[in-house]
């Protein structure tokens, strides 16, 4: 990629009007994906793209500017570009040392790139078969296999010269059964920041895990509307979290007084026995790098310290304003984006219930096992969140599963009325979108229990 | 780079494809220059200014394909490229449908790119945004206005392929948007503004402005209603939210693969006389209007609802060979990196002859909603069953009455259609869910559930 003599030069230009920091980001893109769809793997699809872009900040603003490729008299227009649009002192860069090719925070086992595509086709195809051996009426299943590779380098006029090597690849499952005029779907994705040893270790499962989920749907009755307790599952359950609690603690929304949680640092927002962590360096999790994409190590943030709020998760910029240090949640979806406070992996931590104490210690709920997605409104922390797979909780048991329940409520209130954690903490693999950028955030809990939220249903 | 230059990039990359071995090849290049200007406080926040091209290549060889994409224009790099792609095309499964259309073509589409936006300075822009937030923020009763964003692009594309077919246009684009909040602590609620054009000249800041701080202020005081089944009356933006999400669903490829609710209903009464929808790819404002779809075929205008029947699906090459039917231009690229996939273009809604204030009237007792939250998750897109979180005031005696959230609106998609008593007058773009041009819409009644 680029050596740090040509770093110092770009940031020296870019702070030729002036400016209270510069940075370069460049970065080298590659994957391949991989669709299973009817049968058929179609749709191969390799990519590889390279760039740079280089921002320079000035007060509250930044002016940014980014490029295709990595050609010298391409990235000095930009540098040059970018300072146009300040107005004021030279100022003259920190002395950069040497830049050393990007290497791998997080165990890569075997390269995915190193495995052959037809190898890769065969396990969709293995896949595809598994969900429809689980049933008759299993009728459809889609399977997709994702490799990326992200190589990244940052230098800024501060003095930063840091790179990293992110791969993560993530196998998902989307199956479809029919049982006369009833249409289910079931999902099930599998994901890290690793390499195809997470792939290639009975890959089937993402697939009849998938297949059961659609299957037992095919037996649910309309969702119950109104308030009641609900218990909400492991993995993929912490949706929940990330979008009612996480994005509000993101230090942009916080400073523009657009969160719910502003002024709320060392405020009890959650009972006592409640922790909950950002967590970034967590090996091979989906949402973990070796830094952030401003060059801030990856770390564990506790973001909820028994029943307390303790942190917000800061980039650069926004760590300056508060006088605090980057939590190392400064993320961009590639070298096209901004980079600004994004979640990682954030989670509750584990509690010591048993998922079937939290069950049987209700009388009559809901049990929220999947999300289909949600969307959350940060200012208010009121959220949204459709039940992909859900089930009636009746006298202390789980009963019949659920189609159609939207969970409805407010975040800060929710948190409240967590009355139960368990110890089955598991990582799950999100998409998370902000600002137009998507990037991979890793979303988990252990099973946790809610004493009452409102329940959305179909049921008349 | 000029449109014959990148026409000549992808018929290199086209030609290198077929010296590596494929039957058939495309290729789609695109070069772009965008501009965003995010301004709080009266300052700028954000600026930038950027360039991006890049080159996407699908191959066809015995009957299977494959794809690569790159940003990398040289020869070396669309020689790699093609490499690529065959390789890619060699573990896919064969396709009989698979290949390039048999109906190549441009339609003219005129105005596509404005020459006005190379007027613009950049502090002019700044100043037009700076423009929206102050007419937001200067309602009483507007705490704060969290973002407010100017963008605007102008690039070209060009597509070239085996068949001989090669042609590029340019295209510029400009909009807008304003986020607002009114209200305090957890009664915040927030509005939002969007304006959109082909340069700046044809967006009105203080409309942006004024429309996000109405938005919010509406919803001020919003409490939980009680749940009930009632008329309702979608705004623009929730019917363009519908629409969107419908229009997907009318996807061949989503038919054929039955992920569809609509599969088995072309010709069927889907919905009431009142709704006349069409996909018009040539219509000289539409945001995704082009000469061309993703794969070369003509654009054109696709009636798909009239007096409440459904008269077709939406066609690319593949799905028209596998239904035996003609394409209906619809391959949609979301970008270089993409292959070419069933998808709308700009949707318009026929306007009906009630005002929006006749709609509410007519609703009598029932809701007004301003917004919906987690339609994509909310819908199950076979059964078309859905349960979605709104946000909007409630209509009492024919008029608007207080403002409520915290509640879901149910019903399914067929038996929404069915249940629209009319629409709106006053149809507007909305770029949500792709691009539609929608009205308000009366339901006759949903399931609106609360406390």
């Amino acid at each position: 990629m680029i050596a740090s003599e040509l770093a110092g030069d770009l940031l020296a230009r870019a702070l030729a009007r002036g400016g209270d920091l510069a940075e370069l980001y460049v970065e080298e893109r590659t994957g391949l994906a991989l669709t299973l769809d009817d049968r058929r793997v179609e749709r191969p699809q390799s990519g590889r793209e390279v760039g740079a872009s280089i921002r320079v900040v000035v007060g509250d603003s930044t002016y940014f500017g980014h490029v295709d490729g990595l050609a010298e008299e391409d990235l000095r227009r930009v540098a040059e570009s970018v300072s146009q649009a300040v107005s004021g002192e030279r100022r003259e860069p920190v002395a950069l040392g040497a830049a050393a090719d990007p290497a791998e925070a997080h165990a890569i086992g075997q390269r995915p790139e190193g495995v052959d595509a037809a190898s890769k086709a065969d396990i969709l195809r293995a896949c595809d078969e598994a969900a429809r051996s689980a049933s008759g009426e299993v009728t459809q299943a889609s399977i997709s296999y994702v490799e990326a590779r992200r190589r990244v380098q940052v230098f800024n006029s501060h003095g930063v010269v840091a790179s990293d090597d992110r791969t993560r690849v993530r196998l998902g499952a989307q199956v479809v059964a029919r049982r006369d005029g009833t249409v289910e779907t079931g999902h099930e994705t599998r994901g890290g920041h690793a390499g195809f040893e997470l792939i290639s270790e009975r890959p089937e499962e993402v697939a009849e895990s998938a297949a059961r989920k659609a299957l037992t749907m095919l037996d649910a009755v309309d969702a119950p509307t109104g308030r009641m307790p609900v218990v909400v599952g492991n993995g993929f359950g912490g949706v929940l979290l990330h979008e009612a609690v996480g994005h509000g603690l993101e230090a942009d929304a916080i400073q523009k007084r657009a969160s719910v949680y502003a002024g709320k640092l060392d405020e009890m927002v959650a009972p006592d026995f409640l922790v909950a962590y950002d967590d970034g360096r967590k090996p091979g999790e989906w949402g973990s790098d070796g830094i952030d994409d401003e060059g801030t190590p990856t770390q564990q943030t506790t973001i909820i310290e028994n029943g307390r709020l303790t942190s917000y998760l800061y980039d650069l910029l926004r760590a300056r304003k508060d006088g605090v240090a980057s939590t190392g949640n400064g993320r961009r979806e590639s070298f096209r984006y901004i980079p600004v406070p994004r979640m990682t992996n954030t989670f509750f931590a584990n509690g010591n219930a048993t998922p079937e104490e939290l069950i049987e210690g209700t009388e009559s709920g809901l049990y929220a096992v999947s999300f289909g997605g949600g969307q959350v409104e940060p200012a208010t922390g009121d959220f949204v969140f459709g039940v992909s797979e859900g089930y009636l909780i009746e006298n202390g048991k789980v009963t019949k599963p659920v189609r159609g329940a939207t969970l409805i409520g407010n975040g800060l209130e929710a948190l409240k009325l967590i009355d139960g954690v368990a110890a089955d903490l598991e990582i799950a693999t999100g998409f998370c979108g902000k600002a137009g950028q998507r990037v991979a955030a890793g979303v988990g809990q252990p099973h946790v229990r809610i004493q009452a939220l409102t329940v959305g249903g179909t049921a008349a | 780079m000029s449109q014959p230059d990148l026409e000549r990039i992808a018929q290199r990359a086209v030609e290198a494809a077929q010296a590596a071995g494929a039957d058939d090849a495309e290729a789609w290049v695109e070069e772009a220059v965008t501009r965003q200007i995010r301004v709080y406080e009266q300052n700028v926040e954000s600026l930038t200014d950027a360039g991006s091209r890049g080159i996407g290549l699908r191959v066809f060889l015995d009957g299977r394909s494959g794809y690569a994409y790159g940003t990398d224009l040289s020869d070396e790099g669309v020689t790699a490229l093609a490499g690529e792609a065959s390789e890619g095309a060699a573990v896919a499964d064969p396709d009989e449908f698979g290949g390039l259309p048999d109906e190549l073509g441009a339609a003219e589409v005129k105005g596509l790119h404005a020459d006005g936006l190379a007027a613009w300075s950049t502090e002019r822009k700044v100043e037009l945004a700076v423009e929206i937030e102050r007419a937001a923020r200067a309602h009483d009763g507007v705490s704060q206005v969290e973002d407010t964003v100017y963008a605007d692009a102008e690039g070209s594309v060009a597509l070239a392929n085996s068949r001989g077919f090669r042609s590029s246009y340019e295209a510029s684009s400009a909009w807008a948007y304003a986020s607002v909040f009114a209200g305090e602590g957890a009664d915040l609620m927030t509005g939002l503004g969007v304006g959109l054009g082909r340069e700046p000249d044809e967006l009105d800041p203080r409309a942006i402005g004024d429309e996000a701080a109405g938005r919010a202020l509406a919803l001020v005081g919003a409490r939980q209603p009680e749940s009930r089944r009632c008329p309702v009356v979608l705004d623009a933006f929730v019917a363009a939210s519908f629409i969107g999400f419908i229009g997907g669903m009318l996807s061949a490829d989503a038919v054929q693969r039955g992920r569809s609710l609509f599969a088995d209903r072309e010709g069927d009464e889907i919905a009431s006389a009142a709704i006349r929808l069409a996909d018009d790819g040539i219509d000289p404002e539409g945001p995704d209007s082009a000469p061309f779809d993703g794969e070369g075929s003509a654009r054109r205008r696709t009636p798909l609802i009239e007096d409440g029947r459904l008269l077709t699906f939406l066609f690319d090459a593949r799905t028209a060979r596998k239904g035996g039917r003609a394409t209906t231009a619809s391959a949609s690229r979301g970008s270089y990196r993409t292959p070419p996939s069933v998808g709308t273009s700009n949707l318009l809604l026929e306007p009906g002859d009630a005002d929006l204030d006749e709609l509410i009237r007519r609703a009598g007792e029932g809701l007004y909603v301003t917004d919906v939250a987690g339609l994509h998750s909310g819908v199950n897109p076979v059964s078309g069953t859905f349960s979605v979180g709104a946000t909007g005031r409630l209509i009492e005696g024919g008029e608007l009455g207080r403002a409520a959230r915290e509640m879901t609106i149910a019903s399914d998609l067929v038996s929404m259609l069915k249940a629209v008593q009319a629409v709106g007058s006053t149809t507007r773009w909305v770029p949500f869910g792709g691009s539609v041009k929608a009205a308000p819409l009366l339901i006759g009644e949903m399931s609106v559930s609360g406390a």
